[in-house]
């Protein structure tokens, strides 16, 4: 049963962020509700790849795999809005 | 093909390096899928920015209860799809094929609620071309969909081949590639429902 408590943890952590994040959207905090959401969100994304996708135990190699394609993504998000921003 | 002792013959002698290269695979797709989804991610920011008022509007629209189930049902479904992994690394083919049942359950739920709100959304006059907002939403929403359809069309498959005996705590790549994909696709919606139904 051991194997199995840490994804029921990960799991339960998932639950009650999700539940915090609702609960939060029918506060209003004017521009903070879109922070706090999205940086819980990516709190749950970075739970879930860590434990669940296991790339806790994954070589550095499978790092690099999994980093890449994100450093990308932020170099297309960063131009265009660099550049959608100020026209 | 598999053999009587369940061991199974691949391009690779080493069945360890089998294993790695099939890892970097899977990683290597998802990256096109991180690649694919940013760029409606991309267009929402750029959208949301110019439109914030539309956004706030449109999104009191979507059924907020309604997706947060859904978020909780793709969790769950991610918890059953990791138990089965463990179930199987430990030998326990019977454990891998319920979980495989319970995982296929949650995606048709979330599936079945999706079409439920959808139809909601049909009824009150909004269609993808209402506006912007609407056009992401089921723009992204429908792309999700699609992989989540997939991800369950795998894992009928997985449960077919589970039944014929194929895996064991030696062989369960598929299983194991299947999972890492599944959990992405749970990770997508992480982000997906908050972007739409509580900031919008």
């Amino acid at each position: 049963m051991k194997d199995y408590q840490i994804y029921v943890s990960v799991w339960a952590a998932l639950l009650v962020l999700t539940l915090v994040t609702w609960q939060v959207s029918y506060i209003d905090l004017g521009l903070a509700n879109a922070a706090v959401a999205l940086v819980i969100a990516s709190f749950k994304a970075s739970l879930v790849a860590l434990f669940f996708m296991h790339l806790r135990q994954e070589s550095r190699l499978v790092w690099g795999f999994a980093v890449f394609p994100l450093v990308i993504l932020s170099l297309i998000i960063f131009g265009t809005l660099s550049d959608t921003l100020f026209r | 093909m598999p053999d009587e002792g369940g061991k199974v013959e691949t391009a690779h002698a080493d069945a360890g390096l089998a294993y790695e290269s099939s890892k970097l695979g899977i990683w290597i797709f998802l990256g096109t899928e991180v690649l694919l989804f940013g760029g409606l991610f991309l267009a929402y920011a750029v959208f949301r920015i110019k439109y914030p008022e539309l956004f706030h509007r449109d999104h009191l629209e979507l059924n907020r209860t309604l997706g947060t189930v859904n978020t909780v049902v793709l969790i769950c479904s991610s918890l059953s799809v990791a138990a089965g992994i463990t179930a199987i690394r430990n030998g326990k083919a019977d454990v891998l094929k319920k979980s495989l049942v319970v995982t296929l359950l949650l995606g048709a739920t979330f599936l079945a609620i999706k079409y439920f709100e959808w139809s909601e959304d049909f009824a009150h006059g909004i269609y993808p071309g209402t506006d912007v907002f609407f056009s992401l939403y089921f723009m992204m929403a429908g792309v999700h969909g699609f992989h989540v359809l997939c991800g369950l069309l795998v894992m009928a498959w997985l449960l077919v081949q589970a039944g014929r005996g194929r895996f064991s705590a030696e062989y369960s790549t598929p299983v194991e590639l299947t999972g890492i994909y599944w959990h992405f696709v749970d990770l997508v919606w992480i982000y997906l429902y908050p972007m739409f139904y509580l900031i919008g």
